[in-house]
């Protein structure tokens, strides 16, 4: 989970300097010396593949960013991109809001309450999930989901119309900014569960035990070792989901009904788009500077995805000393 | 505020594995027992079911009772998380919580089952936990570091606080020196001395100049056979099992004739 580099020389290559050994040693150096420029090559191959995806949208960019507002065929830049930033953090967050408090509830279940055969037939299905194109999300999303929430969006806003995110005029067709972040939900749940499912069973023995021997019920022990111990762990995953909900194309093309407004309400038809949903639905028709425009909110994507990493990042470092690494 | 131990036909089992049989034994309040015996032959296991901790693994199971001033641990009615609060252990491995400060890993028992205190309390009972535990001098200057980097001796002593933090009537050890050094292990015999003013001390270990130096009493456990299950060969008076003890395997044992 922590960005920590073991050093991958020292033990190797001191050591005593008998004579027979020394083919031994020079060899396993070799093997190591391997290993290192290996894991070197891969670590700046992941930089040159990011630096060439920065230096195209930049690129790319740069002439929408410059432009005359009058030559660009969706108006000025930021006012063009504001709802559509808006729109992709909003079904995130919302989609997030879902999908982690029932990720850990499943990810705990497995690891910690269900019997055994239980949990490993529950792992395959999360795992099977996890496999689902994302085509076929937003076909069960328009199809299923949508005429399916209504009822409910009804009710919502009828009950609970005072908070101002369930108030305003019910959307028809049940196709709004709600029913996409479900559908993300739906998507990210299984990269999540997966991978904290994993943390939690990593738990030591040694502190559950310590925390079952002070008096702890199973729940309490979930909360003093399990929980804390796997923070960097469901941080980490969290993270993930959230860069798969923020960049999710197809199924929010699909499903969400848009319009061009940042909006906080989640049941009308006001809809604010996201940046891969429109990049995807407007790409077909532009042309000329409007093509650099849709690479230039692509470029906003980017930045907001690297910001929203950056900070995760910030956090779990931050809290290291306690992490349990030492 | 310490209390009697007394086992009763006390079968222990893991799955189908029936790893110790038929132990009867009573443990005073205010001594220091120690369980001797070679590896496998049951002292942890006898030990975890002091406390209710043996159940806590999957599939294992005990017959029979344990008595803790007469109320049996294993009635239906008792719950095993009460159990543990009045029965606490300390294990082979230093294990503070290592995503908690020192102070907070002395609390933790505490803070348990919804219980609150105020700030000026917990104050308090960390200082009077960690003094009791012979480790305040060493952290009262640091004890929003984080537990996990204190030294070994340091952790098992901070375990100690912890443990004692929720006053319980029993503190059971679980070899609680094996992964120390001679200075800290000395340091946590020292501190052995002082709890048994006001607790049940059980201890297992392997070293028998320990044992001789902290128990006032000695259990020694022993397997009949590879396989078998094992058993409680004999218990008294520390002084009469390591000079004249009434069992042969015993002397074997303690004179280190013995495989
Ligand atoms: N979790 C477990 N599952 C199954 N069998 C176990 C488990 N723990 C211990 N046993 C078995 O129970 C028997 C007693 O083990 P126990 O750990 O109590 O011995 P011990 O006297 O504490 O040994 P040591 O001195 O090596 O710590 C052994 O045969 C051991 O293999
Ligand atoms: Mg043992």
């Amino acid at each position: 989970m922590s960005t920590t580099t073991q050093p991958s020389t020292g033990t190797a290559g001191g050591g005593s300097g008998d004579d027979h050994h020394e083919i031994i040693h020079s060899s396993k150096r070799f093997g190591e010396r391997l290993f290192t420029q290996l894991t070197k090559g891969s670590g700046i191959g992941i930089l040159v593949i990011l630096a060439a995806v920065a230096t195209f949208l930049v690129g790319l960019s740069i002439p929408a960013l410059t432009a005359d507002v009058k030559d660009l065929p969706y108006g000025n830049f930021w006012s063009y991109v504001a709802p559509f930033a808006f729109g992709t953090v909003w079904a995130a967050a919302l989609a997030m809001v879902m999908a982690v408090p029932v990720s850990l509830g499943i990810a705990l279940f497995i690891s910690h309450y269900a019997p055994k055969r239980m949990a490993q037939t529950l792992g395959y299905i999360i795992d099977l999930l996890a496999a689902v194109p994302s085509v076929v999300f937003g076909l069960w999303g328009i199809n299923t989901l949508a005429p399916a929430v209504r009822p409910l969006f009804l009710w919502l806003n009828e009950n609970l119309g005072w908070i101002p995110l369930f108030s305003g005029a019910v959307s028809g067709t049940g196709r709004t900014v709600l029913t996409a972040a479900i559908v993300l939900a739906v998507m990210v749940l299984p990269i999540i569960t997966a991978i904290t499912r994993e943390v939690f069973l990593q738990t030591p023995r040694l502190h559950e035990e310590a925390s079952l021997a002070l008096g702890a019920t199973k729940w309490e022990m979930i909360r003093q070792a399990v929980i804390p111990f796997g923070m960097p762990g469901i941080i980490s995953a969290s993270m993930l989901g959230l860069g798969r909900a923020l960049g999710e194309t197809m199924a929010v093309a699909m499903v969400l009904s848009p319009d061009d407004v940042i909006n906080f309400r989640v049941l009308t038809s006001q809809n604010p788009n996201t940046i891969a949903s429109n990049i995807a639905l407007s790409f077909p028709e532009a042309y000329g500077l409007g093509v650099n425009q849709l690479i230039a909110t692509g470029l906003v994507l980017f930045i907001i995805t690297l910001a929203v990493n950056m900070t995760a990042r910030w956090v779990i470092a931050r809290r290291s000393e306690f992490s349990g690494a030492n | 505020m310490s209390k009697r131990i007394e086992t009763k036909n006390l079968d222990i089992y893991y799955g189908k594995f029936h790893a110790v049989q038929n132990v009867n034994m009573t443990i005073e309040p205010r001594s220091v027992t120690a369980f001797i015996g070679s590896s496998g032959c049951g002292k942890s296991t006898v030990l975890r079911a002091l406390n209710r901790m043996h159940e806590v693994i999957n599939g294992a199971y005990v017959k029979g009772e344990v008595l803790l001033d007469g109320v049996n641990l294993y009635d239906k009615k008792v719950d095993p998380v009460r159990v543990r609060r009045q029965v606490g252990m300390v294990f082979q491995k230093p294990n503070p919580f290592p995503t908690m400060s020192i102070k907070e890993n002395v609390l933790a028992g505490v803070r348990l089952n919804n219980a609150r205190i105020s700030g000026k309390q917990a104050d308090e009972l960390v200082e009077s936990s960690l003094k009791g535990a012979n480790l305040w001098n060493e952290v009262k200057d640091r004890l929003d570091n984080p537990g996990s980097g204190l030294s070994g001796g340091q952790q098992q002593r901070l375990v100690i606080a912890r443990a004692i933090a929720v006053s319980p009537e029993v503190i059971l050890m679980d070899e609680p020196c094996s992964a120390l050094d001679p200075i800290s292990t000395l340091a946590v015999e020292d501190l052995i001395q002082v709890l048994r003013d006001k607790y049940t001390v059980v201890i297992v270990t392997h070293n028998m100049q320990q044992a001789a130096r902290v128990s006032d009493v000695t259990a020694f456990f022993n397997l009949e056979a590879q396989g078998k299950p094992g058993q409680l060969i004999e218990m008294g008076p520390t002084d009469k099992i390591f000079s004249n003890p009434e069992e042969k395997s015993t002397e074997d044992y303690i004179t280190g004739r013995f495989g």
